[in-house]
């Protein structure tokens, strides 16, 4: 006998679209990359005429073998590869339709945050200062309430709140490696960016911490755009929505997460992820 | 090598065996049922266990690798097409024991010739048998368009279960004494119209893992 509940049900029963559709890349655009090649010395180029756009509130993770030119690109787009000696830079880079080099650096790295391979707060600062230290170091002054709000809502989005709460004026060096690394991407939050960068967020951290950053980093995409240069391609493929594959300093591909580490359309990526090379 | 391209080779000579065992099984089993011959149909009972133990095999194999590697791309299409090959395999090869086990259980049993020509078990036979190896090839080859023609075959195969039943059913219309025997030979064409299916669903997985492409419930004529 068939209970009519049951049968209710399953007449009722759709198959969510989200099941048979494959994702392709149409989410807005919020950086477009056209003709981007970057050079450390005149005959070696560590970025070769690189074009692409980076989808808004999405995670993008750029990765390829070690010297592919993932950092430098990544680094390209808030011009912190500038601060390497002999540099040159064609192409454009836009955020917003506004290109980044009629912004000053100070401008577009308030738009366009960073967060480095390892937790890196200012070891004199307190875990309070470190969070506004974005601000102080660029002269700018906020009244107490301003910053209060800033430090709690900037903890507060990286879960971090509720652990430090109580010791906001400690220095940062007796919390873990994974919570000075969520102090640094509050320190990167604070200003309120576009766009947070980060270098390989979690390859100092264990299994747990990593877990913890690659949550945080999912529930922020609600209101950021996140570029990630992993080597770690299960961290790739758990949390982001595409991929770019870098090698040699050309881009590869770059397609929907769920393709490339599906059906990968160039053969270099296939050997690439598949662990063949690299 | 890499310790996962060896686990991938190892599941890769897996299966094969397991491929060629079932593809004896079936021929076996056809040969069995033609010539009447209660002892290779004995045999082919026998194997089945072995058949049983290279599917736990393969299964596990393939959980492991899941669980340990977490291959992607082709490698990852590779474990799930054997996990499915391997499971349609395993049915196949119950089909040639079900069909084995009318002569086995019944060892008088014996099929009127004409109405084996009439109904073109025969050609049944070795169209499934085709079918078995031509999927072996494709996937040893790493060719899909080798498994495309079991697409059509298949459609031969169902063509050719259709029409046995009418053809049985005259026969024990003229001969009622012999109806238990033409029962057992319809069961027999549902076991290889079955054994059909699979092939067909071997070859789709076939394709999904040398090209990655979807064919499992496209009608027929679109694969």
């Amino acid at each position: 006998m068939v209970i009519p509940s049951i049968t209710s049900e399953i007449n009722n029963m759709t198959v969510s679209p989200k099941l048979t559709e494959t994702k392709d890349m149409t989410q807005p655009s919020i950086i477009s990359i056209e003709g981007l090649s970057i050079a450390y010395d005149k005959d070696k180029l560590a970025v070769k005429d690189v074009t692409a756009t980076i989808k808004k509130n999405a995670i993008t993770a750029i990765m390829g073998p070690s010297g592919c030119g993932k950092t430098t690109l990544l680094r390209a787009i808030n011009r912190m590869h500038e601060l390497y000696p002999n540099i040159s830079t064609n192409g454009e880079i836009k955020l917003f339709d506004e290109s980044i080099y009629d912004m000053s650096t100070i401008q577009l790295r308030r738009k366009i945050g960073m967060v480095f391979q390892r937790p890196n707060p200012f070891p004199t600062l307190s875990i309070y200062d470190n969070v506004i230290a974005g601000y102080k170091l660029n002269g700018i002054n906020l009244k107490r309430p301003e910053r209060d709000e800033i430090v709690e809502t900037s903890l507060k989005d990286v879960t971090l709140w509720d652990e430090v709460k109580n010791s906001l004026h400690k220095k940062g060096n007796f919390l873990s490696g994974g919570q000075q690394q969520r102090l640094c991407i509050a320190r990167a939050l604070a200003f309120k960016p576009d766009v947070i960068l980060l270098d390989e967020p979690t390859s100092a951290l264990d299994p747990i911490a990593t877990a913890k950053i690659e949550d945080l980093l999912i529930d922020l995409k609600e209101n950021y755009t996140i570029v990630l240069v992993t080597h770690n391609m299960s961290q790739a493929a758990r949390i982001s929505d595409n991929s770019m594959y870098m090698y040699l300093g050309e881009l590869i591909e770059y397609d929907t997460t769920t393709n490339i580490f599906t059906n990968p359309k160039n053969i270099s990526t296939q050997n690439y992820i598949t662990g063949r090379f690299g | 090598m890499r310790h996962l391209e060896q686990e991938l080779v190892s599941l890769r000579l897996d299966i094969i065996d397991m491929w060629r065992l079932v593809i004896s099984q079936v021929s076996n089993a056809g040969e069995a049922i033609l010539s009447f011959d209660k002892d290779l149909a004995a045999k082919v009972s026998m194997r089945e266990k072995k058949v049983d133990a290279y599917e736990l095999k393969i299964d596990g194999f393939c959980e492991n690798i899941i669980a340990l590697h977490q291959p992607v791309a082709i490698d990852l299409r590779f474990v799930l097409a054997v996990f499915k090959i391997n499971s349609n395999l395993e049915r196949i090869a119950d089909f040639a024991n079900g069909i084995s086990r009318i002569l086995v259980n019944n060892p008088s049993v014996i099929l009127d010739a004409e109405v084996i020509q009439d109904t073109n078990l025969q050609v049944m036979i070795n169209q499934v048998n085709k079918m078995l190896a031509q999927g072996l090839e494709a996937f040893e080859n790493e060719k899909s368009n080798f498994a495309a023609a079991i697409f059509s075959e298949d459609s031969q195969v169902d063509e050719i279960n259709e029409k046995s039943v009418q053809v049985i059913a005259d026969y024990i219309q003229k001969n009622p004494d012999r109806a238990y025997e033409c029962l057992e030979l319809i069961g027999i064409f549902r076991k290889l119209e079955r054994i059909g299916d699979h092939c067909s669903n071997i070859a789709e997985e076939i394709f999904f893992y040398i090209d990655a492409k979807v064919l499992k419930h496209s009608p027929k004529d679109r694969k």
